[in-house]
């Protein structure tokens, strides 16, 4: 049998030395919900687990500097249940609840799903559009990075092998800024995205956006940034031109692969409708309108 | 491989055990603890046949290793009735024949005493997303839709005709 042993460090420290001193494979283990699937599927062979769950603060949501920090194993139904969080950035939140069922929510979190690598993770386009930065721990200390540097294609991050996120920052929100996430499947529940859309913006007085970011999942090797998209938003009110460019946009960047879930084309186009409906949502948000509703 | 030593609170009772790194919770509940009432659909976290709930909030049991629940709390499908008597969640499921062959109900049961422990009055669409998690191949959902709302009733103390 394998010979798999399991760490629950209490410290930064002690996690790093872990990480660093294993001679094979060691993974880190936040929910477990993608990790527990490919241990069991033989997809992964690691040496060491190494959970980071009963590390000081890597559970919870506190207020920082005007921001939000949010724990990197904080599971979902938590961040879920923070009013202020949810009310600063329900798009970022309605992203990561759309993950798996209630049971997968009591324990999915953002750092699993931003470093399990699946270009299709629902809180990833969300979490690029809020411009978060990721917190990263190691053995050369702690350096701070902006979340699109982690994912580097399908499962694979950046970070070395003695790193892994302790927390992500979500910058102050000027007045009139919300953000939004829509994913297409072709259920209601437990589907994975044939596309996910991010988009976080801010309004001035008279409606013109004046900030944005455009994320999209599902349509390349990792989630992307979209800047054309942005563009074709800011300095704008959400017109039928706006829309259309913005549509186009996010069409040109998507270069999707055909799967069962949808071929090229149906992906592109999809891309584009998701991009003008999310931004409609985070439009009406940013503006004070209450469940905004899609133009 | 030397096993690792877990011990916690299963069904309000301590409880100490023994077990390998990759046995996940639900491996222990059954092969380990002797508590079998937890069943394995998936193994993937897709069927909620495992449902279990480890320190209030709900979890698939297969998607937590074993030694993960050192020093938690966990409430299985036998700790739902009180000695002999059932639960209302567990009757309801019996009175509106909620339940075929029986293997989703274990995990349809805890998952809706955490449902009704954390929203006592939910609408039928909650009840639905809820256990949107617990799928079953026999009853069609609706009669279990209409034990949980029943089950919800009964336990506000609202009498249903
Ligand atoms: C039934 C089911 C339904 C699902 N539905 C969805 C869905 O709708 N949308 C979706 O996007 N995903 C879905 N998932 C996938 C999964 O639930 C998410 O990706 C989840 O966010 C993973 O988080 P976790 O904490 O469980 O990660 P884990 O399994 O603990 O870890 C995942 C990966 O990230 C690494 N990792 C974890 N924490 C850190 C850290 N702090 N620093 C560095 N690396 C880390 C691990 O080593 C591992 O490689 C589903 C899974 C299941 C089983
Ligand atoms: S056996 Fe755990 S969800 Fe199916
Ligand atoms: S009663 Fe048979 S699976 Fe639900």
């Amino acid at each position: 049998m394998s010979s798999l042993s399991y760490a629950a460090p209490t410290s930064v420290d002690d996690a790093v030395k872990l990480l660093a001193g294993s001679s094979g494979l060691a993974k880190v283990l936040s929910g477990g919900t993608d990790l527990l699937v490919q241990l069991r599927s033989g997809r992964v062979k690691p040496e060491l687990i190494v959970d980071t769950k009963k590390i000081p603060g890597i559970i919870g949501i506190r207020e920082e500097n005007g921001g939000f920090v949010i724990g990197a194993g904080t599971p979902g139904a938590v961040v879920e249940a923070h009013a202020g969080l949810t009310a600063a950035w329900p798009g970022l939140v309605e992203a990561l609840d759309l993950i798996g069922s209630t049971q997968i929510q009591g324990r999915c979190s953002l750092a699993g799903n931003l470093c399990n690598g699946s270009p299709a993770a629902d809180s990833v386009p969300a979490l690029f559009a809020a411009n978060a930065i990721a917190v990263v721990v190691g053995s050369k200390g702690r350096r701070e990075i902006p979340v699109e540097q982690i994912p580097t294609g399908p499962g694979r991050t950046s970070l070395a092998k003695d790193e892994f996120i302790l927390e992500f920052k979500l910058p102050p929100r000027p007045a009139r800024s919300s953000d939004a996430y829509l994913r297409f499947i072709p259920r209601t529940e437990m589907d994975i995205a044939v596309v996910g859309c991010g988009v976080s913006l801010t309004l001035d007085a008279k409606g013109v956006c004046t900030a944005a970011r455009v994320a999209l999942g599902a349509v390349a090797p990792t989630v992307i940034m979209v800047p054309a998209a942005a563009a074709a938003l800011i300095g704008h009110t959400l017109d039928a031109d706006t829309l259309a460019k913005l549509d186009a946009a996010a069409q040109a960047a998507a270069k999707p692969i055909s799967d069962k879930r949808g071929t090229i084309e149906y992906r592109t186009k999809i891309a584009g409708v998701l991009a003008r409906r999310t931004a409609a949502i985070a439009f009406d948000r940013a503006a004070g309108i209450k469940n905004g509703k899609a133009h | 491989m030397a096993k690792s030593y877990v011990s916690a609170t299963i069904n309000g009772e301590s409880s100490e055990f023994l077990c390998e790194t990759q046995q996940t919770l639900l491996d222990v509940l059954r092969d380990v603890v002797g508590l079998t009432g937890s069943k394995e659909g998936c193994a993937s976290g897709d069927c909620g046949a495992c449902s279990v709930i480890m320190d209030g909030r709900l979890v698939c049991s297969c998607l937590v290793l074993g030694v993960e629940a050192e020093g938690t709390s966990i409430t299985t499908i036998e700790g739902i009735a009180t000695g002999e008597k059932l639960h209302p969640v567990q009757q309801k499921f019996l009175e509106h024949a909620a339940l075929q062959c029986g293997f989703c109900t274990p995990g349809l049961i805890v998952a809706t005493k955490a449902l009704l422990d954390e929203n006592p009055n939910p609408t039928e669409t909650e009840a639905r997303y809820w256990l949107a998690g617990n799928l079953c191949r026999c009853t069609g959902y609706d009669k279990v839709i209409r034990a949980v709302m029943d089950a919800a009733a009964e336990l506000r103390g609202e009498t249903v005709g």
